[in-house]
């Protein structure tokens, strides 16, 4: 297990990355699953930043990556802002490009690109998110 | 991260490399909506370097994708997408919305 808190600032997505391609490579994933996990990790990541904390520098986010048999778990914890995973829509795919909106994406992105997503929210503990990618 | 912007004689070549992300896809943004304000919607985004590309990034595309065809003034495509942008795009449908080329002289050609 490794873990790391990061400030919750757009500037630290590149070292989050980082850290998760260190720990993807470490269990064995190839090319294609790290790209996935980073991305997913990014969206979160963003997610957590943008919503949770509403804007940047206004927390940190810990992130732990656990090494396992069959792939790598990543789990971030924040203590923003909680919300209704249920409540996400999802995108539209296939509708006129002047239909399309500006922005979102990202829960549904990490949806697709993780075997295992589950949120918990505790008022004292605040949002832990567990990803979960198979080799 | 380094932004690039070549003026052809029928189009705008922007170049941008490494991440684009929430951190970087303003700049990118600012790099597109310069053109535009030179009156160039008709754009070549070469992504050769660009090696990894978050849902910001779509929607900085996918903004630009829409300005530049307001009024059948222009579009933008996309040249030299690594595999594993291409196949995140796939997985939400977003490259439906460009024309992609395997390279740049056939991107720019293309106008």
């Amino acid at each position: 297990m490794a873990s790391k808190v990061f400030p919750g600032e757009f500037s630290s997505l590149e070292k989050i990355s980082d850290f998760i391609e260190k720990h993807a490579q470490i269990c064995g994933l190839d090319e294609n699953a790290t790209y996935a996990v980073r991305l997913a990790v990014d969206e979160a990541c963003s997610n957590i930043i943008e919503h949770a904390y509403g804007g940047e520098g206004l927390g940190n986010i810990e992130c732990t990556c656990n090494v396992l048999e069959d792939g790598l778990e990543v789990v971030l914890r924040d203590k923003g802002k909680s919300f209704n995973p249920d409540d996400i829509q999802e995108i539209e795919v296939g509708i006129p490009l002047e239909k399309l909106g500006n922005r979102g994406a990202g829960i549904f992105l990490i949806n697709k690109l993780m075997d295992e997503v589950h949120f918990e929210f505790s008022k004292q503990e605040g949002t832990t998110l567990v990803l979960k990618k198979k080799k | 991260m380094a932004i690039e912007t070549t003026e052809y004689k029928r189009c705008s070549l922007v170049k941008m490399d490494g991440r684009i992300d929430s951190n970087t896809g303003d700049s990118l943004m600012d790099a597109f909506n310069a053109v535009q304000e030179n009156g160039i919607f008709k754009l070549v985004f070469d992504m050769t370097d660009v090696d990894f590309m978050s849902s910001k990034g779509w929607w900085v595309l996918i903004q630009t994708q829409k300005a530049c065809k307001r009024y059948n003034r222009g579009e933008i495509v996309l040249a030299n997408v690594p595999k594993k942008i291409l196949d995140s795009l796939d997985l939400v449908g977003m490259n439906h919305y460009f024309k992609i080329f395997d390279d740049v002289v056939s991107a720019v050609g293309y106008f």
